[in-house]
């Protein structure tokens, strides 16, 4: 089985779930070709192992971000049956856009996969899945941290391919983020507060036990809603961001089914909330019965003796 | 200037359980239909666009009968043209001919902006943004967070790898919308006799054959039971299982 695996990039190298998609791939018993959007990552994807050759892809339109365009000068270059991306903000824009262009479905956010070709995807935000077969070919995007990564210690072909595609999106202005923190859709650990943080300063606990472990602080949207100061990138849920970190704690959050819809694959779920009887202990993995007045230093301090 | 089109889906309302009878998730259980969450974050742009352009909007969604329900309740906020796509012996389209059948009601439209929602709320893809561009050949930005369209050169906002970005586009163009800062509006009872009025034009479109069968719909997999701490000073004790246990810090 011939497939193309679009790498997904990050600070001009290769992100983590790139080694996944071959992981992805290998078990498919493919040796992927990798393509790397504006050259970044070639060599390091060259590194991983099971990769059959990499495509540095150069060309001006990658100088900023235009799905339509990057989308164009990849499947200019991109062979396969199957091309795989992540499922990403991106990836899944890129991916769309190249199944359109060859006729081909689509299935975004895939979390199972096997030879047949046969694929699995959480629907309605998780509340069931769906098991798929695809005849002929099609392109997929998967869910990060859910296939396993391909080793190192690969030593596969790099080629540079110059490649653009018609740019029709310019940037009128650019705003540099207020804070240099990690954002909820990349990072590993979340801490969120909802409304029974009380106060928006009350957040600034949240950051110190961010700060210790390298999480990212999240919000519910009452709080978003509810507090200026809380910005709405931050928020998490139904009509904010979907989340699938290892570890997400959620701090002074009923665990609202909207609330649940963004957060509930997590990996692990801490619960701290002062009401025994809120919905957030239902998903948790462990639930704390305390107020975060009383719980959060003792979180930092036990985690910073880990550190 | 010409006209703006909104694609509009029908999904069960977010709180609405989620059963699986053989194999299939059983949709005459469930008792609340609305328009997809994002979806309505578009409308509202659309219809403050249209505030502002006096161009009027065609809303669109692809379903059954039932679906008639998210194009009446768009007439109510102000929307002038309904079209409703469908086919009875349509049963469960995938990717590729949701994209086929809106673009071909698309290509009908004269529309200079298009807007979507970023992800439906059942499928949960965000692929027919993108697919549909790709289909009608146009720029598309996804995932925008902030919209102005009170002006003559409307501006969206999405974010970027360093923060965010602003962008003033050529038309036409697709757009599909995240939650922005925008309160919805509530229809006003001038409005609801309206759309009671409101006509909806029912097409057929040509989509081919389904690539992609579904083989069976699954509930999530249980999670084993939580375990449950009283108190502040159970944290070293979770701490303790979040690193030996679980091991993810
Ligand atoms: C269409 C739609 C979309 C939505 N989308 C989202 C979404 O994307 N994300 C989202 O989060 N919500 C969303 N909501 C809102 C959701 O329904 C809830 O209203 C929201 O999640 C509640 O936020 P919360 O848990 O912070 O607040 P509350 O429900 O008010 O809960 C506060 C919690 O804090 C606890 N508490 C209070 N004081 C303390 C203390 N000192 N220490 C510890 N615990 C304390 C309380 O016991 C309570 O459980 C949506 C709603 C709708 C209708
Ligand atoms: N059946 C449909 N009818 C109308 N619009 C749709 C339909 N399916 C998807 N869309 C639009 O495309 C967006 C993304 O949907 P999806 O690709 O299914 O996640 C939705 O938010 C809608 O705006």
């Amino acid at each position: 089985m011939d497939i193309t695996i679009i790498a997904e990039t990050r600070d001009g190298g290769l992100h983590p779930v790139t080694a996944q998609l071959v992981g992805a791939a290998s078990s498919l018993g493919a040796s992927p070709t990798v393509v790397c959007p504006g050259g970044s990552g070639g060599e390091e994807a060259c590194g991983i192992a099971g990769v059959g050759k990499v495509l540095a892809v150069t060309g001006d339109c990658f100088a900023t971000y235009d799905g339509g365009a990057w989308a164009e000068a990849l499947d200019a270059v991109a062979g396969g049956d199957i091309v795989i991306g992540a499922a990403t903000t991106s990836g899944r824009d890129i991916c769309s856009r190249i199944a359109a262009r060859r006729g081909v479905s689509i299935i975004q956010d895939v979390i199972a996969l096997s030879p047949g070709l046969n694929v699995t995807h959480p629907i309605y935000s998780g509340k069931a899945m769906q098991d798929l077969t695809v005849s002929g070919n099609c392109v997929l995007t998967l869910r990060a941290n859910t296939f396993p990564s391909a080793l190192s210690g690969g030593s596969a072909q790099l080629s540079t391919v110059q490649q653009s595609g018609d740019v029709r999106l310019a940037v009128a202005e650019a705003f540099a983020r207020a804070s240099e923190r990690l954002d909820v859709a990349d990072a590993d650990i979340i801490i969120s507060g909802g409304r029974g943080m009380g106060h928006p300063d009350n957040f600034s606990h949240l950051y110190e036990v961010a700060d210790v472990i390298g999480a990212a602080v999240g919000a519910s949207r009452a709080a978003v809603d509810t507090w200026e100061e809380i910005p709405h990138s931050m928020q998490v849920g139904q009509t904010g961001k979907t989340v699938n970190p290892s570890l997400y704690i959620a701090v002074g959050i009923s665990g609202a089914i909207q609330h649940l819809a963004g957060m509930r694959t997590s990996k692990y779920i801490v619960a701290i909330n002062k009401d025994p009887e809120a919905p957030i202990f239902k998903v948790a993995d462990y639930g704390i019965v305390s107020t975060w007045e009383e719980a959060i230093p003792v979180l930092k301090e036990e985690l910073s003796k880990l550190a | 200037m010409a006209g703006i089109a909104v694609l509009l889906k029908q999904v069960p309302d977010t709180t609405a359980r989620i059963s699986v009878s053989e194999g299939r998730v059983d949709e005459s259980a469930i008792t609340s239909w609305v328009t997809s969450p994002y979806d309505e974050y578009a409308l509202e742009v659309a219809i403050q666009h249209k505030e502002a352009s006096g161009a009027s909007i065609t809303a669109i969604t692809l379903g059954p009968p039932r679906a008639d329900k998210v194009l009446k309740d768009a007439a109510a906020l102000g929307v002038e043209n309904l079209v409703r796509v469908w086919d009875d012996a349509w049963e469960s389209l995938d990717s590729s001919q949701v994209q086929h059948a809106l673009s071909t009601v698309l290509e009908g439209i004269d529309a200079d902006y298009i807007y979507c929602g970023k992800q439906s709320a059942d499928r949960n893809q965000g692929s027919t943004g993108p697919g549909v561009a790709e289909r009608l050949g146009l720029a598309c930005i996804v995932e925008i967070s902030d919209a102005d369209v009170s002006g003559d050169s409307p501006s969206f906002t999405r974010s970027s790898s360093t923060g965010s970005e602003r962008l003033s586009p050529a038309t036409p163009i697709l757009l599909t919308f995240t939650k922005t800062e925008t309160e919805l509006r509530r229809p006003n009872v001038r409005g609801i006799m309206m759309a009671k009025k409101a006509q909806i034009e029912i097409v057929s479109a040509d989509i081919g054959d389904a690539q992609v069968q579904v083989v069976s719909h699954n509930p999530p997999a249980e999670k084993p039971e939580g375990k449950k701490f009283e108190g502040a000073d159970s944290v070293p004790e979770v701490v303790g299982l979040l690193r030996d246990e679980a091991k993810v810090i």
